[in-house]
């Protein structure tokens, strides 16, 4: 398994850059890499859905699809394309250290 | 060429909800990953963004072999809303929105939609016949050049 070294942390990340292990994640990772995904900085708002994905992922044992977060954290889909244009839930995920939702809708 | 899909944009060309379906869930899900998407109804496809008729998109009954059923158990009155009634409650149970709520989900996602001229022509429909989130009724030369520079996927 790869080992990636982000804000001074060796973590365990898969081929696409995921962490496997939720437990290393911390705050100064989130925002490395977000800044790696072209977010920079991470705003309150960010940070929101960053925080719910994480709490769903602790719930639930899977991060919510685009169309559940638009529905149940607060941040309207619209809003959730604008702060993570290049995907919101992969991407918060992405940040929030845990595993890519794998639903389809 | 990458090695990654950047853009994709997918032609709706059948009226009928498993016609229309598999489009709209590989742009939704185009969108989730961060690729650039247009959807484009022709023909039928339109039904699924004319106001009147988004809420009653059915399931073919007859000539679908995929509903293991004989045809002309699928032309008896009733038969398509039965199945489509079927299906629904299905979807339901796993969370598959139905097509007016889908379809306000793809528009906020910031995916393309577009009518075909041709189809609007020949069915006698109007601009103001269709959802909000349609941005134009375009030519196929239009669709061409909004499709530049990505994949085209018919269905």
């Amino acid at each position: 398994m790869p080992v990636d070294t982000i804000a001074g942390t060796p973590v365990d990340v898969n081929e696409e850059g995921f962490l496997t292990d939720p437990s290393q994640w911390n705050d100064d990772i989130a925002v490395e890499l977000a800044r790696r995904e072209g977010i920079d900085p991470m705003t309150e708002r960010h940070w929101e859905v960053v925080r719910f994905m994480r709490a769903e992922y602790e719930a639930k044992g899977t991060g919510p699809t685009v169309r559940v977060l638009g529905k149940t954290s607060g941040v309207s889909v619209k809003e959730l394309y604008l702060l993570f244009p290049k995907g919101p839930a992969k991407l918060a995920a992405k940040i929030a250290g845990i595993p890519k939702p794998r639903g389809c809708i | 060429m990458g090695d990654t899909i950047e853009k994709v944009s997918i032609i709706i060309s059948k009226g009928s909800l498993e016609g229309i379906y598999p489009g709209l869930i590989m742009a939704n899900g185009a969108r989730a990953e961060g690729i650039e998407a247009n959807l484009f109804f022709t023909f039928f496809g339109l039904d699924a963004i004319h106001t009147k008729r988004l809420e009653h998109i059915k399931v073919a009954a007859v000539g679908n072999p995929g509903m293991h059923m004989a045809s002309l158990i699928g032309v008896l009155p009733g038969m398509s809303a039965i199945a489509t009634h079927m299906m629904e409650k299905k979807m339901e149970a796993f969370d598959i929105p139905g097509i007016p709520e889908f379809m306000e989900l793809i528009g906020d996602t910031g995916c393309g939609m577009y009518g075909c001229k041709a189809s609007v022509d020949l069915f006698g429909f109007h601009e103001d016949d269709f959802i909000e989130q349609v941005q134009g009724i375009i030519t196929v030369g239009e669709f061409y050049e909004i499709a530049t520079g990505g994949e085209i996927i018919f269905t």
